[in-house]
């Protein structure tokens, strides 16, 4: 029996039964038979517990939503005294909670950036920048990567791969392009008629695993924008708040966007929210009809408060350097392991905290991601790239822990190699 | 208009410092693969950095503490950077070394993260002190000023910790606390980052440092007797003791609280100390002395650090303007004679004896008052007396025929030259000597079968640690500010209240 107090379950077994039966059974299934019997339970600073109480440290975070560590006590604790004053507020009102951190988000982007339009999730705030281009440029098309992920809401599910589009009968090809990443003579082509309301793309794709813009990709990528007279929306869910040394990565990459979306990490997980942050010129709609985009949980004032901390977190100096030195230890840590499995393990994206991990197999990051699962860590495949591995550690790690994911991966990286060897044998049998 | 009334359960800002001792921590692991080298490199910008503004310091120090006196702080701050380097530079708490014969290998491993209380008496000199020993053994150190010298110490922690940097240093093996209270700082001890807590200060905080649960270094007060036989060189004496009493206006914790003179002596011991610019008070100065220095059988904490002038008026005492020791004879060594307690400004105290025996039995009751296991002065050439004296004192330190401020802090005698004396178990203490930088670091022993058939490796030339790339975390700042930091300052209130608190533990009983 495990009794959570507020609901419970017989097993483990019964757990997953109910899961198929009252919620998602093919996304049940699918981590059933892909080894990974995972049903979160407790949860601490990087570390979580499976129900059946099997510790496992956390290099998924949902994307960076984990960023400062599961149940941070610093944002538990605003969040708690938020919650003696504040509640979600009023979507239609000035209110105290939004202004104050649109304010303070404002400070910490590029000076172009004026105001900030808050949505729920990642999701809408990707809506809402995709709207406001179209408003500000008068026109539909928009632009993005190919194996691009920006979310699954309406106008977002667009820019993304067409299986969840399709899915839904939500394609809209006439109104979005995709181009392939770090190509900029198909972004010229597919600017050059000059009816693209933006071009919106994640600083470093994630869900595409992590390739790194070549050298001067993304300010050419900008420099495109303003030859053809477009938006460049940076989508920073994943590469915001610290996890590329710096707060924004499309700052670092020293590209002033004309609309970011930021989500995940802002709210720690406690109280979810998502942020848009836009120039002058696009803010033309919040002035000519404020109420053009109403969203009740947007900017949510509890989310708005533990937001303000978050930010002051990520913005401290002693944050800076730790992520610098844990970004330096994995950096030397996975290079011994790949001195180890040359032929397998076979490149190591990164900048700062975000990395990606390749395997010489098309599907390879599934058996590292299930022989590290078996060794007690979570990580993630790269759903548009089952070759990467997605490899997210929090900025707030100790060198310990850092030491322990390393040991903890050198092993399952040379189990999976096992695995993959004799599977070539057999396939070579075959 | 106050809205939200934020009920905190930690104390303001401990977070943001826990996360300091963890930047700290990352610092400390890069640092322990350093080699003797590097450290040299930046021990020699960081003492050169710390020597070029030891006036300025010194200045700013006394402007914010109001106490002591800008030259003799100039002193205490060269001593402790140029000074305190050169006495080290040819030490080394970083490389193997191996005991042949014993067949041993010796591998320095260095405490790691130093949580380091600085006073308010000593502010950038002890501050100096422990950056150095830290950086010479290889540890990262978070310096926690006293809240009355806060401002001058962060800015001195920013300016050495630059230069090392600059010089090499990881990012944040230096950093301070700049808004430290008492509940902070207790947090701070407690924290399983902090490897060792070094405590320098009020006797409160040296007790929550061995509570802390954490490795600590503390030290107990001081009140240090002074014996002089009649076969001292009494004008030598009677200079080096208004010297000494005068240095800083006594608050190295190392002043001498009285002088103890065998009768024979004693006439020409007053004489010599008027002459050497002290005033010696008449039995009625003597009580307006204490009614007016020690209302209550206190030492007044507003006075500490002052100029014997300023003592002098407050005591409504007439002296010469050069005056720079008030001389306060007493005949009873006793719990309730304030004269025979720790003394921060410069009154000593005198008491005449009929021998050697009851001058020993005078400097025991002293101790027993307050001071165990810290330091006494002995002015004689009868090698017999001194070592009966030291055998029947219980401090751990005597300085002979020497000032004792300077002598007892090992820069007037091969004592470790220190800004912390260890009390020993006398004091409360877990060091009984003058703190030092062997006393940060421990040794991994790599020790071989004792059989003489069994042969000892050759150690010479290997590298224990390799240090790999090292980039900097110091980077670049952000285009923009960081958000606003949601806490407040401390009321000054608090700040003032928590700084009497201390002092008050000074003159505690």
């Amino acid at each position: 029996m495990y009794d959570y107090g507020f609901f419970s379950y017989d097993s483990k077994e019964d757990m997953l039964e109910r899961s198929r039966a009252f919620w998602n059974p093919d996304k049940t299934d699918f981590w059933q038979d892909a080894g990974i019997d995972l049903v979160i339970d407790r949860r601490e600073g990087y570390l979580f517990w499976d129900m059946a109480g099997r510790r496992l440290i956390d290099l998924h975070l949902n994307g960076g939503t984990y960023n400062l560590g599961h149940r941070n006590p610093e944002l538990i604790a605003t969040l708690e005294q938020a919650m003696q004053h504040f509640d979600i507020g009023n979507h239609h009102f000035p209110a105290l909670a939004r202004t104050a951190l649109a304010e303070a988000l404002v400070k910490t982007a590029s000076p172009n950036m004026r105001r900030v339009i808050y949505g729920s999730g990642g999701g809408e705030a990707v809506d809402i920048a995709l709207k406001t281009a179209r408003h500000t440029k008068q026109r539909r098309k928009i632009v993005s990567i190919i194996k691009a992920y920006h979310g699954h809401t309406g106008v977002a599910v667009g820019t993304g791969d067409e299986r969840f589009s399709k899915l839904f009968l939500s394609d809209h090809p006439d109104e979005f392009v995709q181009v392939p990443f770090n190509d900029l003579n198909a972004m010229e082509d597919a600017l050059r008629g000059r009816d693209v309301a933006g071009v919106i793309m994640e600083t470093i794709p994630a869900t595409y695993g992590f390739p790194l813009p070549e050298p001067g990709y993304l300010q050419a990528v900008k420099r495109l924008c303003e030859e053809y007279d477009t938006l460049y929306i940076a989508d920073e869910v994943q590469t915001g708040l610290m996890r590329t040394g710096e707060m924004w990565g499309i700052s670092k990459a020293g590209v002033e966007p004309d609309i970011m979306v930021i989500g995940k990490g802002i709210t720690g997980g406690m109280y979810p929210i998502a942020c848009v942050v836009v120039s002058e010129e696009c803010s033309a709609w919040l002035k000519e009809d404020g109420f053009g985009h109403i969203s009740t949980g947007g900017g949510g004032e509890l989310g708005c408060v533990v937001s303000l901390k978050v930010l002051e977190i990520c913005g401290r100096p002693e944050v800076r350097s730790m992520v610098h030195y844990i970004a330096e230890r994995f950096q030397q840590g996975l290079r011994q392991i790949q001195e180890i499995y040359p032929d397998w393990f076979i490149g190591i994206r990164q900048d700062g905290v975000v990395m990606g991990l390749e395997f010489n197999h098309p599907t390879g990051a599934k058996i590292v991601m299930k022989h590290l699962y078996a060794h007690g860590v979570w990580a993630i495949f790269s759903t548009l790239d089952p070759r990467i591995l997605q490899f997210k550690p929090g900025i707030l790690l100790s060198p310990e822990l850092v030491d322990e994911i390393l040991d903890r991966t050198e092993v399952a990286i040379g189990k999976a190699y096992a695995e993959f060897k004799a599977g070539s044998r057999q396939a070579v049998t075959a | 208009m106050t809205v939200i009334e934020i009920d905190r359960r930690e104390p303001p800002g401990a977070a943001r410092a826990a996360m300091m001792l963890q930047r700290a921590h990352w610092a400390a692991e890069l640092f322990a693969r350093y080699d003797i080298e590097r450290v040299r490199r930046i021990l020699d910008a960081v003492a050169q950095a710390a020597e070029a503004h030891a006036e300025r310091y010194a200045e700013w120090a006394v402007e914010e503490t109001g106490m002591g006196v800008v030259e003799h702080k100039v002193i205490k701050n060269v001593a402790c950077s140029r000074d305190l380097w050169a006495r080290y530079r040819d030490h080394d708490y970083v490389s193997p070394r191996t005991l042949d014969d014993d067949k041993v290998l010796e591998l320095p491993r260095p405490a790691g993260v130093v949580f380091a209380l600085t006073p308010t008496t000593n502010p950038i000199a002890t501050t100096y002190f422990k950056v150095l020993l830290a950086l010479m053994t290889r540890n990262a150190i978070v310096v926690s000023p006293h809240p009355g010298a806060k401002a001058v110490c962060a800015d001195a922690v920013r300016v050495l910790s630059d230069a090392a940097v600059q010089a090499g240093a990881p990012d944040g093996c230096i950093q301070v606390v700049e808004e430290p209270s008492i509940p902070l700082i207790e947090a701070l001890m407690t924290d399983q980052t902090t490897d060792v807590i070094v405590a320098t200060g009020g006797n409160a905080v040296v007790r929550a440092a061995y509570r802390s649960g954490n490795p600590a270094i503390g030290v107990g007060p001081g009140n240090v007797p002074s014996f002089l036989d009649a076969t001292a060189d009494i004008p030598a004496a009677a200079r080096l003791i208004v010297e000494s009493k005068s240095f800083d206006n006594s608050i190295l914790c190392t002043n001498e609280s009285a002088v103890i003179v065998e009768e024979e002596a004693a006439d020409q011991l007053v004489r010599e100390l008027g002459r050497a610019g002290a005033h010696v008070c008449s039995p009625e100065e003597v009580e307006l002395v204490r009614e007016r220095l020690f209302p209550e059988g206190r030492m007044r904490l507003d006075l500490i650090g002052k100029d014997a002038t300023v003592l002098a008026e407050e005591a409504g005492l007439k002296v010469a303007p050069t005056t720079r020791v008030i001389v306060a004879p007493f005949s009873l060594v006793v719990p309730e004679e304030p004269l025979a307690r720790e003394k921060l400004f410069p009154v000593l105290g005198l008491v005449r004896v009929p021998n050697t025996r009851a001058g020993i039995s005078a400097a025991q009751a002293m101790l027993r008052i307050t001071g165990a296991g810290h330091s006494a002065s002995i002015h004689s050439t009868r090698a017999q007396t001194i070592m009966e004296y030291g055998a029947a004192v219980k401090v751990l330190r005597v300085s002979v025929n020497v000032g004792n401020s300077l002598g007892s802090a090992g820069v007037l005698t091969n004592l470790a030259p220190t800004m912390t004396i260890g009390t020993g178990f006398y004091g409360r203490s877990s060091l009984g000597e003058n703190l030092e930088p062997r006393h940060l670091v421990n040794w991994t022993r790599v020790a071989y079968n004792a059989d003489r058939s069994v042969p000892f490796d050759d150690f010479a030339g290997m590298q224990p640690w390799r240090l790999d790339a090292v980039r900097h975390a110091s980077a670049p700042a952000p285009a923009a500010e960081a958000a606003p930091a949601v806490e407040t300052d401390l009321l000054r209130e608090e700040v003032r209240r928590l700084i009497l608190e201390e002092l008050k533990e000074l003159t505690r009983q």
